[in-house]
């Protein structure tokens, strides 16, 4: 059902279907960026494709490709129970100027799918009304999810404390932190003669 | 009544039937504060629930006075930090630990609240001891009931030895040398074979 889809697009979009190919079921076009919402439009409006259910939009960093960064729209018509996967290929080697259309116009699910796309991967889409991040903080810098983010970056939002001994184990006593079964109380001295690990001699 | 053998208090009893007790000021007030602990469940992940059955009838720590939890700061002196902290929730868990009022512990459940776990990455604290103070370390993904009572019963033994070093839960049995759970048996015995 979706291979009549496939050629249906060819046939009306020959110059934006760039490649086509199928994977474990999954058509799948690669689409000339410039087309997307247009082929997009299409798919939502045209009778046989029906799709009124965007299920996923994201994107893919290829650092040493060119264009880097491969945004990846999954389609789904609850209608005809059929799926379509649509690619495009954006972006310069240092991601600067990644940008594709918006696609909040024809689907309401795209908006919080393109914000969670521009937080962690920095793709611009042109068109949508409120590009903020969703999932990270609004001071965080850059996009923790391209392949040059290193991945023992952190930007804490609090200081962390200045602890000078890390050591997170400080037994006082041998049997710290057995349960009360298992202690010994062969440490525990006379009334006469307290422990010195517990109560210390006073500094005079 | 095994407080009552601690090196701070003696047990004096004449030959008739009635006695006495004796203890430190400071001792009473830990015994007592030990055994009304009030919880503040900072609750932010899956150990959650491995929580709410802790507090329920099956485990209960209620039996160990830590029963009322206050959702109010203000009113705790036990900060359960149940889960991953992410490093936008960093400055709320500051912030609640900075309202609770004196004498406060707090208490890491769970594996990604003491060390992160293996959310090493960009989002997540690798430990709520980067951010605030932290006396009770309970290992485990999630720790398992015992492990938190372990846990709860280090921190009264903490509070009564007025000791506010940090303390790790260790576990029950060592899997490697305990015969009923060991994971390799290297040699039998004739009577076995």
């Amino acid at each position: 059902m979706a291979k009549a889809l496939v050629e249906l697009l060819k046939q009306s979009f020959p110059a934006a279907v760039l490649e086509t190919h199928a994977q474990h079921g999954d058509e799948t076009l690669v689409l000339d960026p410039a087309s997307w919402h247009e082929v997009a439009a299409f798919l939502k409006s045209s009778p046989a494709a029906d799709m009124n259910m965007l299920m996923d939009l994201t994107a893919v960093d290829f650092p040493d490709r060119e264009p880097r960064f491969e945004i990846v729209a999954h389609f789904y018509s609850l209608a005809k129970g059929h799926r379509l996967r649509l690619k495009a290929r954006v972006g310069d080697p240092e991601g600067k100027h990644v940008r594709i259309a918006s696609l909040t116009d024809l689907w309401g699910s795209a908006n919080w799918m393109e914000r969670e796309c521009w937080d962690m991967f920095g793709v611009v889409f042109e068109g949508h009304p409120d590009l903020r991040r969703i999932l990270l903080y609004p001071e965080f810098e850059g996009h923790p999810l391209r392949k040059d983010y290193a991945a023992d970056k952190i930007q804490p939002l609090v200081e962390y404390r200045d602890v000078p001994a890390t050591d997170k184990v400080a037994p006082f006593r041998s049997d710290e932190g057995m349960s009360f079964g298992r202690q010994t109380h062969d440490h525990v001295p006379s009334a006469d003669a307290p422990d010195p690990e517990i109560f210390p001699e006073p500094a005079n | 009544m095994g407080e009552l053998t601690q090196t701070s208090s003696r047990v004096l009893e004449p030959a008739g039937s009635e006695g006495f007790v004796t203890t430190k000021a400071e001792a009473l007030l830990a015994w007592a504060q030990k055994y009304s602990l009030f919880m503040y469940p900072f609750v932010t992940a899956c150990c959650g629930m491995e929580f709410m059955a802790m507090s329920s009838p099956r485990y209960d720590f209620a039996r160990f006075g830590a029963e009322a939890p206050r959702f109010s700061p203000r009113q705790a002196d036990l900060l359960w930090v149940v889960g991953t902290i992410t490093q936008r929730q960093a400055p709320i868990l500051k912030r609640i630990y900075e309202q609770m009022a004196e004498p406060k512990w707090v208490l890491a459940f769970g594996t990604c609240a003491s060390c992160g776990g293996f959310y090493d990455n960009y989002a997540c604290v690798a430990g709520v001891d980067k951010i605030i103070p932290c006396h009770v370390y309970v290992p485990g993904c999630p720790p398992r009931p015992e492990a938190v009572l372990d846990g709860l019963m280090l921190l009264m033994d903490k509070i009564q030895r007025g000791d506010r070093t940090p303390a790790a839960v260790k576990p029950r049995t060592d899997p490697v040398t305990s015969h009923e759970y060991g994971l390799v048996q290297l040699r039998r015995r004739e009577s076995q074979a």
